[in-house]
């Protein structure tokens, strides 16, 4: 018994550990620098703020995902295979390039407001608590969407027959095939959502509309910044993983294996019931597609123009992304199976709140926290690279392992018993069990952490030396220096290496998977 | 066969120190350094006389820059730090990390400057900015700008300097009547952004009439685009001023090389960088002059608090200002 799980039972322990010191270690150092954790009575109105914003954004993308995502898995039509691909694409948008784009759109000068005045109707603002939730669905409705459909499509043929010849209704397949489907998915999902909510910074300041939208984050901000109060930093930092560890907890206990049973991996597509639903279907998918593409594209408009005279250092700071994305997606990549693996063996809370909190860190109590503990020993500049590499591990991992759990415990439970009476085990296990089966959601996840690793500043402002920007560095030194069209071609740029990455992974997933 | 590695790596390590040019590490802001700022011009021209090598650290923005000094106290390998501003000067110098530089250099500066610390290199007018174009009569006054249904955007002046620069324009121009001020401006604020770019940018989309930055921003569109629709609206009762100045610390290893970086800071070799990579007047005017449009926007009226008295307005006006905002 314990000779069989030896690699694992002692991997993803380890690696949970590292995760948790991660969290906890730079948390640690700046609570004692700062000689304790405290709290100002106007910290509890942005915590409140941070939690009502987060758990809307989270309900709203998870919920409209569904019909999105069941939307996709019962219909076909010409340009579906694009559609699921493109739904990665809003996800991987830089939070400031992602609102001018909804901008374009929603914005005083954007397409609905120009279409309301031309019918003589009152404009519509965005900025508000509602705008910063329109941002946040439109940034992980896709996510959501795509985590989704990797359940429905995980449905076993057999059940579907079955349901099928006994001739169950829509609503009778919702219950006993879908529902138990989604039981199992979507707390995970809102709960990733509602993590990264929980941090979100630019989006929620730049949309929230004034001070009232004041997030935990923002006031971590100023609590390092203005008043160099690290105590109360790291008191709301704490705050802020407590939330974090809590939202972890209730989707553990919401969340209940299907239980479906393996089948022979026959396609077999649900049946698309016609009439009216067939036209929802239809609409549903026309508002998703219409409501993810037309920002996007904006996105597109805005950095076309400045595409022939980029400046000089994009290129080499493309390079930088480029690789930073690929070694730390690989990292992920490992480390999310491992632990997706060990916790498909055996449900553990542990490696529940390791791969959950990380993302619940603060960015600048993490980046501070990490520059107090290792400046005592080395040039925080010649660690910039190493350190951006591993906090996007630790910040995708979350997103990967979600993906990859629900599988991994179909896996265990389907071919479990069978591969250890066959008594394959390690490398051998990998390769002609879990690679193959897992190969679809690997691919996926391998794709979300390269682009989130080339999008994400991280903590790199702390660490950064004179000749080692990353493409979002000097995206941002350009917005910084008047140069806005310069910006947006090098965001541009930085879109479609990260979608060109994502897509490189996810469509390799799905080759192998298939 | 580790070992010869070993002694191998430790050399290649060894060698740069053994070179002895002596390093003068400057720890600054972001955009400072960036390809796009003086960073570039100002290093390759101080190289030129010192006989050392000039390094920047980038540190974020302004703020950032103060909060990265405290980080690293006396064990700090910065030597100078370049880029904070009146309203960091105090609470800088009560964190006793900095070393008086001992020099009385004559300035432009509009209002008397002179601090025992800190060297003024560049400073500004805060204004808003409009489209000609799209207002060609704007506003005068903040009381005129409450009442209009203009939509403006502004920064967070509790994550970036130009935001905390508005506070304190409002309080230096208003004084008491700053609460009412910013209650009457609540409606005009389309939305409160974490740093001067993201302003900017929404203000270049269209999502608002005016947006928060200096009077040298116009000058910035009329040189570098030839778009001359871009304008600073001129307050009648003046406009708050930024000056950024630069200190050495008083733990540098390298205190007469910081100290000729900091004269050669007020020389023709930096300042004449100033302009057309920071955006802002240089503190030393230039022999050949400011460029084109740095002189179509000057206010009357200079204002600026003693940085004591912006440190104490700070936390009063914070708290005025998100009492008016929230809605």
């Amino acid at each position: 018994m314990a000779s069989r799980a030896r690699p694992l039972s002692l991997a993803a322990p380890a690696l949970a550990a590292l995760l948790l010191a991660l969290v906890a270690a730079p948390l640690a150092a700046v609570a004692w620098r700062g000689a304790g954790l405290s709290l100002g009575p106007a910290d509890w109105a942005a915590v409140r703020f941070s939690a009502t914003q987060a758990l809307l954004s989270a309900v709203f993308s998870t919920l409209l995902a569904i019909p999105v995502a069941r939307a996709l898995a019962r219909r076909s039509f010409p340009g579906r295979g694009l559609l699921i691909t493109l739904m990665g694409a809003p996800f991987l948008l830089p939070a400031v390039v992602a609102v001018l784009g909804l901008l374009a759109v929603f914005g005083r000068s954007g397409l609905i407001n120009g279409a309301l005045t031309a019918l003589g109707l009152p404009p519509v603002s965005i900025f508000g608590l509602h705008g910063v939730v329109i941002a946040h669905v439109f940034l992980n409705l896709p996510l959501a969407t795509r985590m989704i459909l990797q359940g429905w499509l995980a449905l076993p043929a057999e059940r579907i027959r079955l349901a099928q010849s006994l001739g169950f209704t829509p609503r009778e397949t919702f219950r006993h095939l879908e529902w138990p489907m989604l039981r199992e998915v979507a707390p995970g999902i809102a709960l990733v959502i509602l993590v990264i909510c929980l941090t979100s910074f630019a989006v929620v300041l730049t949309l929230g509309g004034g001070p009232s939208a004041t997030t935990i984050e923002l006031a971590i901000y100023q609590a390092v910044r203005f008043e160099f109060d690290l105590s109360r930093a790291a008191g709301l930092a704490g705050v802020q993983v407590a939330l974090g560890a809590a939202a972890a907890l209730a989707a553990w206990t919401m969340a209940r294996p299907a239980g479906f049973g393996a089948g022979l991996d026959r396609k077999l597509a649900l049946t698309a019931p016609g009439g009216w639903r067939r036209g929802l279907d239809g609409l549903v998918l026309l508002l998703a597609a219409a409501f993810l593409a037309m920002p996007l594209w904006a996105v597109v408009l805005r950095g076309l123009p400045g595409l022939a005279e980029l400046p000089a250092p994009v290129l080499p700071a493309a390079g930088r992304s480029v690789l930073v994305a690929l070694v730390s997606a690989s990292l992920t990549t490992v480390a999310a199976l491992v632990l997706a693996l060990a916790a498909a063996r055996r449900p553990s809370p542990t490696i529940e709140a390791a791969a959950t909190l990380p993302l619940a860190t603060s960015g600048l109590v993490l980046g501070t926290g990490l520059f107090l503990l290792l400046r005592p020993f080395v040039s925080p500049m010649s660690l910039a690279l190493p350190v951006t590499v591993l906090v996007n591990m630790a910040l995708s991992l979350p997103y990967l392992y979600r993906i990859l759990l629900p599988e991994a415990r179909a896996l265990q439970a389907d071919y479990g018993r069978l591969a250890d009476s066959l008594a394959l085990r390690g490398l051998a296990r990998l390769r002609w069990l879990v690679l193959p089966r897992l190969a679809r959601p690997l691919g996926f996840g391998a794709g979300i952490a390269a682009a989130l690793s080339m999008g994400d500043l991280g903590v790199i402002a702390l660490f950064a030396g004179e000749r080692q920007a990353t493409l979002p560095l000097v995206v941002q030194q350009l917005t910084g220096a008047y140069r806005i069209e310069a910006a947006a071609s090098a965001s541009l740029v930085l879109v479609a290496l990260s979608f060109a990455l994502f897509w490189a992974c996810d469509a390799g997933g799905r080759r192998a998977g298939a | 066969m580790q070992k010869q590695l070993l002694a191998a790596g430790l050399l290649t390590i060894a060698l740069p120190a053994m070179a002895e040019t002596p390093v003068l590490t400057v720890l600054t802001y972001d955009s400072f350094t960036s390809e796009w700022g003086p960073g570039p011009a100002v290093e390759k021209a101080f190289e030129a006389t010192c006989a050392c090598d000039l390094q920047f650290v980038p540190a974020g923005d302004g703020a950032a820059l103060l909060a990265r000094i405290q980080l690293e106290g006396a064990a700090s390998d910065a030597d100078v730090v370049l880029g904070l501003d009146t309203s960091l000067i105090s609470a800088a110098a009560d964190t006793q990390l900095f070393a008086p530089h001992g020099k009385n250099p004559t300035t432009n500066l509009p209002v008397a400057f002179a601090d025992p610390l800190f060297l003024p290199f560049d400073w500004g007018w805060f204004a808003f900015v409009h489209d000609k174009t799209r207002l060609p009569e704007p506003p005068t006054s903040f009381e005129s700008l409450a009442a209009s249904d203009l939509k403006i955007v502004i920064q967070d002046p509790r994550s970036s300097t130009p935001g905390l620069g508005l506070l304190l324009w409002v309080k230096a121009a208003q004084g008491d009547r700053a609460a009412e001020i910013w209650k009457g401006l609540a409606d005009n604020i389309v939305t409160v952004t974490p740093g001067w770019s993201e302003a900017y940018g929404l203000f270049l989309e269209g999502e608002a009439d005016m947006v928060l930055s200096y009077t040298t921003s116009p000058a910035y569109h009329l040189i570098a685009e030839s778009d001359d629709t871009k304008a600073a609206a001129l307050f009648d009762e003046g406009h708050y001023m930024q000056i950024e100045v630069a200190g050495k610390l008083a733990a540098t290893d390298q205190p007469e090389l910081a100290d000729r970086f900091l004269d050669f800071m007020l020389t023709e070799g930096f300042q004449a960088a100033i302009p057309q990579t920071n955006w802002m007047y240089p503190a030393v005017t230039p022999a050949a002059g400011l460029p084109e449009g740095f002189d179509a926007f000057r206010p009357a009226k200079s204002l600026l608090l003693p940085p004591e008295e912006a440190q104490a307005a700070r936390d009063a006006a914070l708290a005025e200002w998100q009492a008016a905002l929230a809605r």
